[in-house]
């Protein structure tokens, strides 16, 4: 007993390493979507009921962030784009990490059930089940269709919150999730394309790594195909104005020409760079356009007649 | 364990730095602050929910 705590190395964590391990950037995304599925969702929901299924669902997304960095500790020790996360830095220990995980997850769970309601909480309480437990600790290092069937977690966040709105689910938040689940195998091949070395190193079967570059290539330009069409659903089926279609037709139009360049590129990694920075863009734009739909629709319906 | 009872041994061997000291005190800054923000934040959404009805219900 006493050698073991002779070897406790009392913590220097700061805040700022706990606010790391939340992964704010993709919290950012996870909190504008599930926002975006909360303000389209019919109906009017309180201000302070929506900030806080907000709140809940960016401490979920945390909880979650924390828990992969626990699980992922050894393989982002070896990767240059995750080697300065805290664990591997030595800032915070891997049972520290899964601690605070934990703790936030049941926190956010619980809080979104008795806060708002209980079918938001249930999806909050699936989605981190699934980016921890389906995702990190199974499929991300047993096999190349990890990251789409992991997508899952990440499209799942706009489903909270319409059901944070309603107390239900509907087609629509489904297109939304849909959208993010197609949008994220392209989006994560053409990062893997210039980082292959990167995930050979850590034994990650990401698919340039299995199955080489020119596959890869061929599979981002055959969901890139699919994901055009399903951007320009919500329009199509009648559920935004000709404001969003007009977007995601042109997004969805520079997507595919810009995947049709991956496919073309052999030497250097210039379109892969292009593809996965504009593929950033153009969800976020996606999902603005329906923010910005919605409210231009509330803002007309008040005007007098 | 048996350390403790030991009176030539001081009561803890643990010392920590400055940099611990502080590390430690604005992590329990933090989680303060975060807990306190979690009670307000139950309270107004307590306001909220008993202004739109709740009380009103038939019993």
């Amino acid at each position: 007993m006493s050698v073991t705590l002779s070897r406790v190395e009392p913590s220097v964590a700061s805040v700022g390493d706990y606010v790391a391990l939340l992964k704010p950037r993709v919290m950012s995304l996870v909190v504008f979507t599930a926002l975006v599925g909360l303000v389209v969702a019919p109906g009017h929901l309180h201000p302070v009921i929506a900030f806080t299924a907000l709140l809940c669902i960016a401490v979920g997304a945390g909880a979650a962030g924390a828990l992969n960095m626990w699980y992922d500790a050894d393989i982002d020790g070896q990767m240059a784009r995750t080697a300065s996360r805290p664990i591997p830095r030595g800032r915070i220990t891997p049972g520290e990490a899964a601690g605070f995980g934990i703790t936030l997850a049941a926190f956010s769970v619980a809080a979104l059930g008795l806060l708002v309601n209980w079918v938001a909480a249930s999806l909050l309480a699936f989605t981190i089940f699934f980016y921890v437990v389906i995702y990190t600790a199974w499929l991300k290092r047993s096999t190349p269709q990890n990251i789409v069937i992991g997508g899952a977690a990440g499209a799942l966040p706009p489903m909270i919150g319409w059901a944070a709105a309603t107390g239900s689910l509907a087609v629509e938040p489904i297109i939304l999730f849909l959208i993010i689940f197609i949008w994220t195998p392209p989006h994560f091949w053409a990062l893997s394309l210039y980082r292959t070395g990167d995930y050979a190193r850590a034994g990650i079967p990401m698919l340039p790594v299995v199955a080489g570059a020119t596959e890869t290539r061929r599979q981002i330009l055959l969901y890139t195909l699919i994901l055009a069409p399903l951007g320009v659903a919500p329009w199509f089926l009648g559920y935004t104005s000709a404001l969003y279609g007009v977007v995601a037709l042109a997004g969805g139009a520079a997507m595919i020409a810009l995947a049709l360049r991956v496919r073309a590129e052999r030497e250097g990694h210039k379109a892969s760079k292009q593809l996965f920075g504009f593929s950033i863009l153009y969800l976020f734009l996606l999902f603005a356009m329906l923010l910005v739909d919605r409210l231009l629709g509330a803002l007309i319906g008040h005007l007098p007649a | 364990m048996n350390n403790s009872a030991d009176p030539e041994q001081p009561e803890t061997s643990l010392k920590l730095t400055e940099e611990q000291l502080r590390a430690r005190r604005t992590r329990s800054i933090a989680i303060a602050l975060a807990l306190g923000a979690f009670v307000v934040l139950v309270f107004v959404v307590t306001l909220v929910r008993l202004r739109s009805g709740v009380l009103t219900r038939p019993m």
